[in-house]
């Protein structure tokens, strides 16, 4: 299946609106590249990240996320491009003053307690804090009643936990989460949904790179997929999964009726399995319910003016590509052939 | 909540950067297991060397009864060998704090949440060197002057210049701890750790071999000692720090001979030396900050 992966489909380059300046977005990136010996990890990356928004960072395993994210934040020097976070150049460290950042790897000060980790931080981020506030910063993650507790006596899933209560510190304006579930059960995982949902309600910008795809699809207002380096598909979840498609199985498919089926989108043909793939036709990009039912109407019309041309109809199924089918088929046509995908800028 | 963040001026960032840092270091190095490594090797060298130096006072000797004189001029000399001791307890030790706490939170991740902090990776370089520089000066001088009060009660011996001593002794731990830290972002910090000490041990072999030259007068041989003491002053300033410990008649005895003995020194530093010392902190530790300020984290 590669028809919804076409080139100059939905995976629309993330141009930001006008009046998104790089001084008014909570990420600006630009041109970022970064090689390691001869291995280019991040190739030409521009992306960014409004304020307040939810931006879901997807691709493969060394697609040059955590690099990515590590420039952004002064971890890894690019080799080209430049950064801005929250309408500071990324070179002034004091651009991080209200960013917060969950690492892959999360490790903190064993021989601390979690409460002078947290301590550390806000006097790293030249926070003011009281012991209230790191206690209230700890019940956020669950971790309130192990305050005085030494970090080295931590499970995997409590040090991630305090890792996020560290992203916290100084309320920041962006928070960077690089697999924030990675190490927690699936109560944990719900639990970091809902936070990254509360904190976009804050106003709080949340660049998350997470391999659930299911995590970034409900919390994510715009999901930005890497392969190899390169930004191969962007733009809000409507427009990356606008996309429906009905599966018809049909017999006597006569040409006036293959004319008919192409009317309606790119034909996917299995023996006696006919894939449509519908472009989004919706005036606000929006995915939504109404949108679904102009789509029924559009699939009853079809379906009429197939049995009217002669054609036997044994079934009709009508779905929405979700976003690991997008993802697969971009990373499997990213692997097919390195060129074919249009570069999102 | 009532947290608050205000931009703060770039210098105040840095030296609050600095400051923290510095204090989390120390604060390390008394959480961690080196610093009872350390208690109980100066609390055993120091024991030891009461008891020894209590034994010296009219001690049996071949040629007799050691007067109280001859037991304080041979005190003096094995106050040098225990200092040598000491200065290397305290020395080691600092590397071994040093590798890791810079190495080792490279390598497990810690080093990720706190450089991308709003601070400069100088100032957290800076600030791990001040608080080994502090826990390092600290430890040898109070270390030190323990063990000169021991010498002092038991035999009644006393330093003709013990606050030089002990700054020297406090110098030779900062320039082996600069150094490793240096190795400590270059290399593994185990092998950092090793590769300090082995150091430490040839500049100090280097020195003693030097010495045996200039006895001897071969130059070749006493450049071997001069050129190690340039390129790793750690003993350089040791020989500078006995000269400050030992009793100035050690000298008068063995006359033109000291040079071969490695526990008495023939002179005391040059300023020249002092300044090349200090010189040769600010390279390592510019080398360092530079090695710290380009690597991917």
């Amino acid at each position: 299946m590669d028809w919804d992966n076409s080139a100059g489909g939905v995976a629309a380059p993330a141009v930001p609106d006008v009046s998104d300046s790089p001084a008014s977005l909570a990420v600006w990136c630009s041109g970022l590249t970064k090689r390691f010996g001869r291995r280019e990890a991040v190739r030409a990356v521009s992306l960014d990240v409004r304020r307040g928004e939810v931006v879901g960072l997807l691709g493969a395993n060394g697609a040059g996320k955590t690099t990515l994210i590590k420039m952004m934040l002064g971890l890894v020097r690019p080799d080209a491009g430049e950064v801005m976070l929250l309408g500071q150049p990324g070179t002034d460290p004091l651009s991080r003053l209200r960013v917060g950042y969950l690492p892959e790897l999360f490790r903190y000060q064993p021989w601390l307690n979690a409460d002078e980790v947290l301590k550390l931080h806000g006097r790293l981020a030249h926070t003011k804090q009281s012991a209230d506030d790191r206690l209230k910063l700890l019940s956020m993650v669950g971790l309130h009643d192990r305050a005085v507790d030494r970090v080295g006596d931590f499970s995997k899933g409590m040090q991630q936990r305090l890792g996020l209560a560290v992203a916290l510190v100084g309320e920041p304006a962006l928070i960077v989460l690089d697999e924030p579930t990675s190490a927690l059960d699936p109560l944990g995982r719900v639990e970091v949904r809902d936070l990254v949902l509360k904190l976009r309600e804050r106003g709080v910008a949340v660049l998350l790179n997470s391999h659930l795809i299911g995590e970034v699809e409900r919390v994510c207002d715009r999901v930005v997929i890497l392969d190899h380096g390169r930004v191969v598909a962007s733009g809000t979840l409507a427009e990356l999964l606008g996309q429906r498609k009905v599966t018809l199985r049909l017999d006597n498919v006569t040409e006036p009726a293959h004319e008919r089926l192409r009317t309606l989108g790119l034909v996917e043909r299995e023996q006696d399995k006919y894939t449509v793939a519908m472009p989004d036709t919706s005036v606000d990009g929006r995915a939504g319910a109404d949108n679904f039912d102009s789509a029924d109407a559009e699939v009853s019309r079809l379906v009429t003016d197939l049995v009217q041309l002669g054609v036997h109809v044994y079934g009709v199924e009508r779905s929405r590509i979700s976003l690991e089918d997008r993802l697969l088929g971009i990373l499997r046509a990213g692997a097919d052939s390195d060129t074919s995908t249009d570069e999102a800028s | 909540m009532t947290t608050m963040t205000t931009r703060p001026s770039a210098t105040v960032a840095t030296v609050r950067t600095i400051l923290t840092i510095a204090e989390l270091t120390l604060r390390e190095a008394t959480r961690k297991r080196v610093i009872w490594a350390l208690l109980v090797l100066s609390t055993l060298l120091l024991a030891l060397s009461a008891w020894g130096f209590s034994q010296l006072p009219g001690m049996d000797t071949s040629m007799g009864r050691l007067t109280s004189g001859e037991s304080r001029l041979l005190a003096s000399e094995l106050l040098n060998l225990v200092m040598f001791g000491m200065s290397m307890v305290v020395a080691l030790g600092t590397a071994f704090l040093a590798g890791p706490t810079l190495g080792g939170e490279l390598e497990s991740g810690v080093s990720l949440s706190m450089v991308a902090r709003p601070v400069h990776r100088s100032s957290v370089l800076l600030g791990k060197w001040l608080g080994l520089v502090v826990f390092g000066s600290v430890y040898i001088c109070i270390a030190g002057l323990a063990q000169m009060l021991v010498v002092r009660v038991t035999v009644s011996y006393w330093p003709p210049s013990p606050i030089l001593a002990l700054a020297l002794l406090a110098l030779e731990t900062i320039v082996l701890l600069t150094l490793a830290l240096l190795l400590s972002s270059l290399i593994s910090p185990l092998a950092s750790g090793i590769t300090t000490v082995g150091l430490f041990g040839a500049t100090w072999v280097a020195g003693v071999v030097g010495g045996i030259g200039a006895a001897l007068d071969n130059e070749g041989v006493a450049r071997i000692g001069t050129v190690s003491a340039m390129l790793l002053p750690t003993d350089g300033l040791w020989r500078g720090a006995m000269h400050a410990i030992q009793d100035p008649r050690a000298l008068l005895q063995l006359g033109g001979r000291s040079e071969g003995f490695p526990f008495v020194s023939a002179s005391s530093l040059s300023a020249a030396y002092l300044a090349w010392v200090v010189v040769w902190i600010v390279i390592v530790l510019t080398l360092c900050l530079t090695s710290f300020r380009r690597r991917s984290i």
